[in-house]
Formats: C-alpha cells, sequence, structure tokens
C-alpha cells in the first residue's frame, strides 16, 4: 500500500496542517481530557426511543480535535475496516471546516453518521490511538467526532454528492440492501456503473432499519444516507427476492454482468431448549423487527408486538443489549440480560453496555436458561435458570462457561427475548447449489476480491462472515467492488 | 450516457417501482374475496404451493397470503381472502384499480407434484383457495384426484367449479347439512378411504381442521402434506415467527414449508402458536369495525 503512505506523508505536510500543528504544543493537547458525549437522562431516555447520545456542540468537537497530534504515523488509520483518512477529517474539524471534514469521510465511508454511532471504536481506530498505545490515556473520540462531521453536514443541508464518473453502460446487481449492499452499490456508481440494489424487504437499509434501534440509530439518519445514493443514480427495487423472484441467470439474461451477494445473517439462532416455541418467546429478529421496522409499538401502526413488565433477553451482543433496552422502552418493570459469561466478556460494544446499566437493566451473569414454562394459554410465565461458571479458554480464546450441577433456581418471564447470534440467510445458497459454502451456510470468497466460487459473483457482510458488525460489512462491500471492478474490466476489455 | 441524466432518470423510476394493482375484485361469499393483482414477476415464476407476503399501506402489517392462481402472459396473481381480522377486512374491502403497496414473492417451496396414483385432496373453509392448484397439478400429472370440500354452511363453500372441473371426483361436507352431506371433513375422507387405495393426501384448511384429517389419514397410512399457515412477520426466513416442530426439530414455515409431512406435525403447538396475538387482536378488530359503522 506505498501509494497510501506517500498520500498520508504529503497531506500532512501541506501548509494547513503544519499550520495547525504548530498552533498547539503537544503537551497543551495531551493535558486535554477526552471529552463527555451529551447523553439524555438515563431515567428519561428508558422511557422513550429518542436518540441517547445528543451529540457534540462545534466547541466540544473542535476541542477534541485538538487533542489528535496528527502522529507522523498514524496508527489509529490501521485500527479501521475501511480505513478512513482519520487524521485528516479530524483536523477539519479543528480548522473549523465542518464540511471539508465531512467530504474526508466520505471519500472513504459511504456512511459516516451510520459508522460514527454504532462502530465498536473501543477495538478499532479508538484502541490503535496513540494515546491508548503510548500514552496510556484515553484515546481521542474519533467515533464522536465523525458523528459530529456527518451530522453537521446533514444538519447543514449541504450535502456533497460524490462526483460519478460517466456512465459505462455496464448493469451491476446489489442483492441486499444492508451496510455492505450499500457500499458496493455507492463505489460501483461513482465509477459509471448502473446500479441496481435489489431488497427482499419492503424497505432499504437491511439491519441498520429492522435491526438497530431508533435510539441508537434513527432511521432517518439512514433514509438520508440511502437518498444520496438515489441522487447519484442508484436504483432500488424493494420486495424483490433474488433466488424466488428472479434467478441470478434471469437477471444475467436482462443483462446484468457482476452481482454482489449482501443478504446477511438473517436467520435466527434458537437453544433448542424445552419449552422455547411458547408464546411470547421471541427471536431477536423477530422482536426488532416488529418494533423498529414494523413500528409495532406505535399504536398508528397495525403490527403488534408483545411486550410484558418481566423481560428476560438472553445473550450478551449489541443485539441482547439493543432488545433489553428497547423492552425498557416498552415499559417493563424488569429488563433481565441472562448471560452465560461473564460482564466483561460479553461481545457488545463498551458504550451499550454501559448505556443499560444507566438505564436500569439488570445484568444477570453467568446464568443460561435451561427450561421455559407457560400458563395455560401456552405464554410463558417462568424460565428455569442454571448458574455457570467459567473454566478453560475454548477455540475463540474465551472462557468457556461450565454449568454448576445443582444451581437451577426460577425467575417469573413474561417475554424473552432470544438473542444469541444470527445465522446466514438460506435463500441465496439454496437457489444456487454450485455456489461453494461454508459448514455454517456462509459463501467462501477470496479474501481480497471476494469473488466466491461462481464466475461473476462476489459476496461480503454477514453473509460470508455470519453474524458480525456494520463497518466489517462496509470494508467488505468496499473490497468487493474493487474486485467487481476488476474483473468487468477485464470482462468487458475481452468483448 | 452522461452521469446526471442517467441518475435523473433512475429517480423517476425509484419513485413509480414496486405498486401493485388490483385488476380484478369479486366477492365469492359474505366474507370472502378474490382479488386479482398485477404482479408480473411472481406471475411468472410461481407454482402450486407457493405464497406472498403482502403490504397494504405503510402502516399495514405484513401477512401471508397462498396464491390460488396466477397468469403468467397478464402478469397477474390472484389471491382468495376470508376477513377474519383489520388487514384482511381492509383487503376485502379495496376495489379494482386500487394500489397494494408491497407485494413480495414467491415464497416458500413449490408442491412437490408427482404421479403416483390417487391423491385424496380435503380442504376446509378458505384453505380451499391454496388447494386448488395443487389439486389441478395433481390431476395433470395424471393422478386420480378425489376432492373433499368442508365448511360450516353452504355459502363457505368456495370454487366449487373449479374444485369440480380438475377433479374425478368431488365430496362436499358441511357441519350444518345445508349443502352436500352433512358432517365434518373427516368424514367425506373417511367414505374415500374406507372404500379405496389411496395413495397420496394433500389436507390444507384451519389448524384443527388439518390436525384431525391428519389424524384420519395416519389410520390408513396415508402419506399425507399439510400446508401452513403461522403467523409471519418478513416471511423470507429471518425472525421465526412462523416456527413449528415437525418430527421434534424446528422448522420454519416460510422457508422450509408451507407444506410437511402432516403426521410430524406438533399441531396443539402450532395452535398455540396461531393465537399469540388474539387478545390484541380482537380488540383492534372491534375498534375497526366500530370506525366502519358496523
Amino acid at each position: 500500500m506505498e501509494n497510501i503512505q506517500d498520500t498520508l506523508k504529503s497531506e500532512r505536510q501541506q501548509a494547513w496542517r503544519e499550520e495547525l500543528r504548530k498552533s498547539m504544543k503537544a503537551k497543551e493537547r495531551t493535558s486535554i481530557d477526552r471529552v463527555k458525549m451529551l447523553e439524555q437522562e438515563p431515567h428519561v431516555r428508558n422511557r422513550n426511543h429518542d436518540e441517547v447520545n445528543l451529540g457534540l456542540s462545534e466547541e466540544m468537537a473542535v476541542k477534541e480535535a485538538q487533542r489528535c497530534l496528527d502522529c507522523v504515523e498514524p496508527t489509529c488509520i490501521t485500527g479501521c475496516p475501511v480505513g478512513i483518512n482519520i487524521p485528516k477529517f479530524i483536523k477539519r474539524i479543528e480548522q473549523g471546516e465542518f464540511l471539508e471534514s465531512a467530504k474526508v469521510l466520505k471519500e472513504t465511508n459511504a456512511l459516516p453518521a451510520v459508522c460514527g454511532r454504532v462502530c465498536p471504536q473501543e477495538v478499532q481506530c479508538e484502541a490503535s490511538c496513540f494515546y491508548v498505545q503510548k500514552l496510556k490515556k484515553d484515546p481521542v473520540a474519533i467515533g464522536y467526532l465523525e458523528r459530529f462531521a456527518a451530522d453537521y453536514e446533514r444538519n447543514s443541508g449541504n450535502i456533497s454528492i460524490p462526483e460519478v464518473e460517466e456512465k459505462n453502460g455496464i448493469k451491476v446487481a446489489v442483492i441486499g440492501s444492508g451496510p455492505a449492499g450499500l457500499a458496493v452499490a455507492g463505489d460501483m456508481i461513482k465509477w459509471g456503473y448502473d446500479v441496481t440494489v435489489f431488497e427482499a424487504l419492503h424497505e432499504i437499509g437491511g439491519v441498520l432499519k429492522y435491526g438497530i434501534p431508533e435510539f441508537r440509530l434513527p432511521n432517518e439518519i439512514v433514509d438520508v444516507e440511502i437518498e444520496n445514493l438515489k441522487q447519484m443514480g442508484v436504483e432500488f427495487r424493494t420486495n424483490f427476492i433474488v433466488g424466488t423472484t428472479a434467478s441470478v441467470d434471469e437477471l444475467k439474461e436482462e443483462g446484468y454482468e457482476a452481482f454482489f451477494v449482501g443478504s446477511g445473517a438473517g436467520l435466527p439462532k434458537f437453544m433448542n431448549v424445552p419449552g422455547e416455541n411458547f408464546r411470547r418467546i421471541f427471536s431477536s429478529n423477530e422482536y426488532l423487527t416488529r418494533v423498529n421496522l414494523m413500528h409495532a409499538a406505535d399504536p398508528n401502526y397495525d403490527t403488534p408486538v408483545f411486550s410484558g413488565k418481566n423481560v428476560a433477553v438472553i445473550g450478551g451482543g449489541n443485539t441482547a443489549m439493543d432488545s433489553v433496552r428497547t423492552s425498557k422502552r416498552l415499559g417493563a418493570d424488569r429488563s433481565m440480560i441472562i448471560y452465560r459469561r461473564s460482564l466483561e466478556e460479553m461481545p457488545a460494544r463498551v458504550e451499550e453496555v454501559k448505556h443499560a446499566q444507566e438505564e436500569e437493566v439488570e445484568f444477570m451473569n453467568l446464568n443460561s436458561p435451561v427450561q421455559y414454562f407457560a400458563d395455560e394459554n401456552g405464554n410463558v410465565n417462568k424460565v428455569r435458570v442454571q448458574k455457570m461458571k467459567l473454566g478453560e479458554p475454548d477455540s475463540s480464546g474465551r472462557r468457556r462457561p461450565i454449568p454448576v450441577e445443582g444451581s437451577e433456581y426460577e425467575v417469573e418471564v413474561d417475554t424473552v427475548v432470544v438473542a444469541i447470534g444470527v445465522s446466514p440467510n438460506p435463500l441465496i445458497p439454496a437457489s444456487m447449489p454450485e455456489l461453494d459454502i461454508t459448514d455454517w451456510g456462509t459463501i467462501k470468497v477470496d479474501k481480497d476480491s471476494m469473488h466466491s466460487s461462481v464466475e461473476g459473483i462476489f459476496a461480503g457482510g454477514d453473509i460470508v462472515r455470519g453474524g458480525a458488525t456494520v463497518i466489517l460489512a462496509m470494508g467488505d462491500g468496499r473490497k468487493a467492488a474493487r474486485g467487481m471492478h476488476e474483473y468487468l474490466k477485464e470482462k468487458v476489455g475481452k468483448k | 450516457m452522461d452521469a446526471d441524466l442517467y441518475a435523473y432518470i433512475t429517480r423517476y423510476s425509484n419513485k413509480f417501482q414496486g405498486m401493485n394493482k388490483i385488476v380484478e375484485k369479486e366477492q365469492l361469499n359474505d366474507i370472502v374475496v378474490k382479488l386479482v393483482i398485477d404482479a408480473p414477476r411472481i406471475a411468472k415464476k410461481r407454482k402450486a404451493g407457493h405464497f406472498v407476503i403482502l403490504k397494504i399501506n405503510d402502516k399495514g402489517e405484513r401477512i401471508p397470503l397462498t396464491i390460488a392462481d396466477a397468469d403468467p402472459e397478464k402478469g397477474t396473481i390472484t389471491l382468495v381472502i376470508q376477513k377474519v381480522g383489520v388487514t384482511s377486512h381492509k383487503l376485502f374491502l379495496m376495489d379494482k384499480g386500487d394500489y397494494i403497496d408491497d407485494v413480495v414473492g414467491p415464497l416458500g417451496h413449490a408442491t412437490e407434484i408427482s404421479r403416483v396414483g390417487t391423491v385424496l385432496c380435503a380442504g376446509g373453509g378458505v384453505g380451499i383457495a391454496p388447494l386448488l392448484p395443487i389439486a389441478r397439478a395433481f390431476k395433470e400429472a395424471g393422478n386420480r384426484v378425489i376432492t373433499v370440500l368442508a365448511a360450516r354452511n353452504k355459502d363457505l363453500i368456495i370454487l366449487e367449479d373449479e374444485m369440480r372441473a380438475c377433479s374425478d371426483e368431488i365430496i362436499i361436507m358441511t357441519d350444518d347439512g345445508s349443502y352436500g352431506k352433512q358432517g365434518l371433513v373427516t368424514h367425506g375422507m373417511e367414505e374415500v378411504l374406507q372404500r379405496e387405495k389411496v395413495n397420496l393426501a394433500v389436507t390444507i384448511g384451519p389448524a384443527i381442521m388439518m390436525k384431525f384429517a391428519s389424524l384420519t389419514t395416519k389410520k390408513y397410512n396415508v402419506p399425507t402434506i399439510a400446508s401452513l399457515n403461522t403467523i409471519m412477520v418478513d416471511g423470507t426466513g429471518m425472525c421465526g415467527a412462523c416456527r413449528v416442530t415437525v418430527d421434534g426439530k424446528t422448522k420454519f414455515v416460510c422457508v422450509n414449508g408451507p407444506e410437511f409431512d402432516a403426521h410430524k406435525i406438533d399441531y396443539d403447538e402450532m395452535i398455540m402458536r396461531l393465537g399469540a396475538y388474539q387478545e390484541q387482536e380482537r380488540k383492534d378488530y372491534g375498534e375497526f369495525l366500530q370506525k366502519l359503522g358496523n
């Protein structure tokens, strides 16, 4: 990646960057404490669906941007799955050029307002920040700053639309309108391709719309990003399931030359514990889809949801946090997390766990359900839970939970959400038997080009990784777009 | 082509894609309506057994409906809907020329059609509609098709002529005896099973009806298919709302079904799960009917 290193170096030497560095001594910068995000009060926000994080003010953002030392070797960039030019966008904020900062973000990241909100920065860019690595201090709040710049641009009405090259007449199909698909669409449309995104649901955005709740990622923000893609000429077809509504072969006949499969990990996992099919026991996908996509909590919408007073969510990831915090907002007295490992080992984003604790979510760590009971109508009313202790690490490196014999006890519940993970949605692999897939149903791809075993079919995101994050899906999407671009240049060149 | 011009054209096409027009409406009785809807891609791919998920407008629910018929040349699909709650009632009141926002499909696995000999088709109430294309397909495959149609009364027996046209024999059962013979679907089925060898049975109707139809054929060791209609949200395998236990394992009606080996289904669990929103649904429907002025 020598070109990028050279580019970074020469950018850093530009006059405006040098001026900024000179304007404040390193010692002054490092003496500033990391900014604290303005948040809704826990007891207010756990009964509404508005965003918890309120955003930084311009003063706060500039001050935080000053903390960034504009390192000679910016290790933060290596921590970012899509390689955002972090020092450059932060220095634009310090300079007061907020719209310019947003432009920098958009050079690499199609959905900066999304990533600034949902990325696990604490294990990505911020973990690689010089402050953490060398100074053992709180990192620069890169995530908050990304959100600031993206929000500023959106609210200013001056949204920059990237330039689109001359159309080349080559049609590409993107299957799935989640973060992976949107990232592919964003790049391919810029390079002059005709892009059609096919989406099975009636709304565009995938997990961004149905999975992540309003109080973390408002759908309105996702819609602004989608609107930008439409402005650039991306065509969206909802209610279209590639594999059944039309097959890939049929789309080839209609002129599509390359395909990206971003159909996601939309297949729920259940524990197969006795009583799991009683009423009011949901997969997290069902619970969140009813509330987020179908607006079930809003009486003006027809879709119902049941969310009671004693809600237990099984799991420890972001989806479990989303589910349990949603249940609080839907009126639960007790919103409980039942997770088989310890608090420290929970894979959820650190900020989500903190927010959940503040919102009075009860954490029952080192516990696992073994049976559900119901009343005469079949509505769940009790869960039998067994305590766990941690044993030796398993293949993932985490200590394995071991059941403690005789430790079972019962907890009254009226709603259960099973949020233990998701598997790849089987529709596309089932419709293409020639596609190489793993035992878990994920599509096998070349790790650099994201090309699958079938020529012209690329894939990325959860359908390749199993349930993962938005940013990793976007990184895959951008890689796949480059792979598709190379493939098509060769294919069309031969014609 | 110039990029800006292309973007302009695509924005225009984005705006108008996806709406499905009702091109025909026929009321089959007091509570059942037949709608023919514009859906060219679905019409082209549809086979017997497939269903769609439909959402009327932006505030509506997503509901599953079996595709009763399709015309690939005209690009239309036919849905038969019984008004039992808010959404089905709204559909019942829609007119020719109205639009349905979202229709997606074809979903589920198509019925496996083969020549087995004699096929017994048992349809209850509005279940007769999804049974029709299956009976037709088995007839076209060279089978002897015996059909038993059942409903509470004469008015609720639908699609009789169409069923007659693709059956070698048809038996009609009504609870009150107002048409055909008095009795339940199982009585009609027993009559057939006792007198001749049946190679395969297909049953579609209310869950409790399918349970007893299945118990009936089990006595005679006749392999039986049941087509299930559970609560669904996405219909693409994503949420698990439609899960049923078949042969002790959890299956999703939307992607593993909608048809399963009738003798292996846990009907009691399915019936229990079907009632999950009954209280809420009754309340909402009551309010809806009040607003209508009924």
